[in-house]
């Protein structure tokens, strides 16, 4: 919260020059169902911590964590600066027409434009923490059992319904032949031989939800998993392979318990295969050998990357959550969090008096004064105007 | 029947009224959030067990900055080489292939930007596009991969909206109506000085200007002759003919200012001459805020004193409008300047002189609310064209180290997984 100094010229020697972190004023914070409490708090604490007033719309398809945000969180907040304001999509393009200083948006690409465009009316910045398809690059030089470990973890937890988690896999043939037994051992090992009844394992949120990612399962061949009970809206924790990249299951982010494996011959060829899409929110590249894991960080983008780990850099504040082009922008997390909603203001206090130090700005000009002028401007940088 | 109305409205309110301000305000309210998390544990993880049948209970690290790709800056005429060129040196040093649209106002300097610079750069990686307002909507049509714009408000809607589409970041650099409260306690040669050379530069056609005086009428009674004084000094008795007076840039402006000086009365200056599109350095008295004057930004040599009869007038005055890009306060009393920075909101904000603060690189340079989003200058620059991707490296192998996060999950693993995660100072392990 402090002020923070900065460096001085010539000219500004005597001032005092520094940035002050102001709150923006009105800040609303839209979060989505699969993380009801933790993309609404995260958030919460950074905009809150920077001084704002909030208004949270939290989710109404998580409709019992929904239920406790409004009920019983605003009793422990003062009221005057914090609201929760509840409702579904129709709801939600009636707030957006209201100015705010800043929103905050987590969800999918398709209504981060329309928050962005509703956030253009009234000049409001917005950080908007979207989606897409994680790529999850398996190298040949790899041990399998360790990453099927890594992989069905960060897939499976919360059902899949994680924006950050591995989306699919990018592997050679016999790569995939050497992960299928380790995935199903992971999973056996995790879950048990009836995930069904597993404490660990997910639900899916809602039947919209649920009839989605069933269709899903008809795509390229099921080789682990398949199953599902629409009474629990329940799917099993699943493989695919033999996919196409036309199929449904490569068109959209996946946001289930699903993990398709698409071949590919070569690390140039999953390069270009991910460039050749939407920059993701997460990347992901396991291998043995860092340098294959930095030629696919130096050669991609995306929000973040993980080499030979899955998201777990979320619990590590120093590390920014955010996106690029499809998957977001702006980002958010510890400190970045109070950076991102802080108005980060330039000041100067320049001294009422030593009027006379102030004579060579004055016109009219000589050449002299213009030299001395350059020189005390520290002519290094662009003087021109 | 707007459901949301009275809940913004307050809202509003309290945060004008500066609750949230205070750092205990803000560090209880945090604790309240705690105690909230700590007293309702059973309840939270119910709801989420029942939207999502959640189970309860749980290298190198480094921040590399990317370029985002494809950059647009888009060019104002004001300052044709400044504003393209900084913004220009930011992009490529972050390592963007670069369009850039200067205006097609600033005719010559475009003409220089089109035919010359691009010999000096790859122009594999860097174009000059031409063209007016319908050019320019026919450009943003097309995706971007960030998009740098100086400019109108309106404007910057209009570019923002077509970002938006493609789901591109912008950083607009705005403008407004910047504020210049003159105590009664200064030097009125001082600040005459001061605010005159501001806001005559480059003929007033500067978005950080002071754009208009606050202050009492006794301090405008001692500001006039010192006012006249320095521009006298600065620009000669005939300031048509003194070498560092600019010119309007064009009819149009020329017209939209010489009708603003009709507002108020005129207490020096007020002469111009269509011919050369010359204003004279005028200040007016007697403005009424509903005058044309005070509506729209005037980025020209005229320069309204609107008299407040206390600081905290002047204030109000100032925070019933929208955030301007400068705010400027002069007084000899520090803790005066300070108030005002403390009860106010600006993009930058200069004490006892005009904007100086934009000398400094270390300095970030942008504005806030209608003034526009984002900041560059200096180290800035670069961090407003990268993407900031956040990295982790770990080991392929250890991975014991990872048995204890895998389900399924006994109470011991959970107790230390909690521990190892705390040693990372993360607070929230609710998912």
């Amino acid at each position: 919260m402090k002020d923070e100094p900065v460096a001085k010229n010539t000219l500004t020697k005597l001032a005092s020059a520094f940035i002050r972190k102001e709150p923006f004023g009105l800040v609303l914070i839209i979060a989505p169902w699969n993380y009801p409490l933790n993309l609404t708090l995260v958030p919460l604490v950074g905009a809150l911590a920077a001084g704002n007033c909030v208004v949270l719309k939290p989710s109404e398809i998580s409709k019992a964590a929904e239920k406790v945000l409004a009920e019983v969180l605003p009793q422990y907040l003062d009221q005057s600066c914090f609201a929760v304001v509840l409702g579904g999509p129709q709801e939600t393009g009636q707030l957006l027409e209201h100015k705010f200083d800043y929103i905050l948006f987590t969800g999918s690409p398709r209504v981060g434009r329309i928050v962005m465009t509703a956030a253009a009316k009234h000049l409001t910045p917005v950080t908007l923490e979207l989606g897409g398809k994680n790529p999850c690059y398996v190298d040949d030089n790899c041990d399998p059992q360790t990453v099927a470990n890594r992989v069905a973890w960060f897939r499976y937890f919360n059902a899949g319904q994680t924006c950050v988690a591995p989306d699919y896999i990018l592997c050679s043939p016999e790569t995939q032949e050497r992960l299928l037994p380790a995935l199903q051992s992971a999973i056996a090992r995790f879950y048990g031989d009836d995930p069904q009844s597993s404490p660990n394992l997910g639900r899916i949120i809602n039947q919209k939800q649920f009839q989605r990612l069933r269709a899903l399962l008809g795509c390229g061949r099921v080789a682990i998993g398949g199953q599902s009970d629409e009474s629990q809206r329940y799917i099993a924790p699943t493989v695919l392979v033999d996919v196409r990249e036309t199929e449904p299951v490569m068109q959209e982010e996946i946001f289930g318990p699903i993990l398709p494996i698409v071949n590919v011959r070569s690390l140039d060829e999953a390069i270009d295969f991910i460039n050749r899409r939407e920059k993701p929110l997460a990347l992901y590249a396991f291998s043995n050998s860092s340098q294959v894991v930095n030629q696919m960080l130096d050669r991609t983008s995306s929000g973040s990357f993980g080499g030979n780990e899955g998201f777990i850099y979320m619990t590590l504040p120093s590390l920014p959550l955010g996106g690029v082009g499809n998957s977001g922008m702006g980002r958010y997390q510890g400190k970045f969090s109070f950076d991102t909603f802080s108005h980060h203001r330039s000041c100067l206090l320049s001294h009422a008096g030593l009027e006379k130090l102030n004579e060579i700005r004055y016109p009219p000009y000589t050449a002299w004064s213009q030299q001395l002028l350059s020189w005390a401007l520290a002519s290094r940088s662009c003087t021109l105007l």
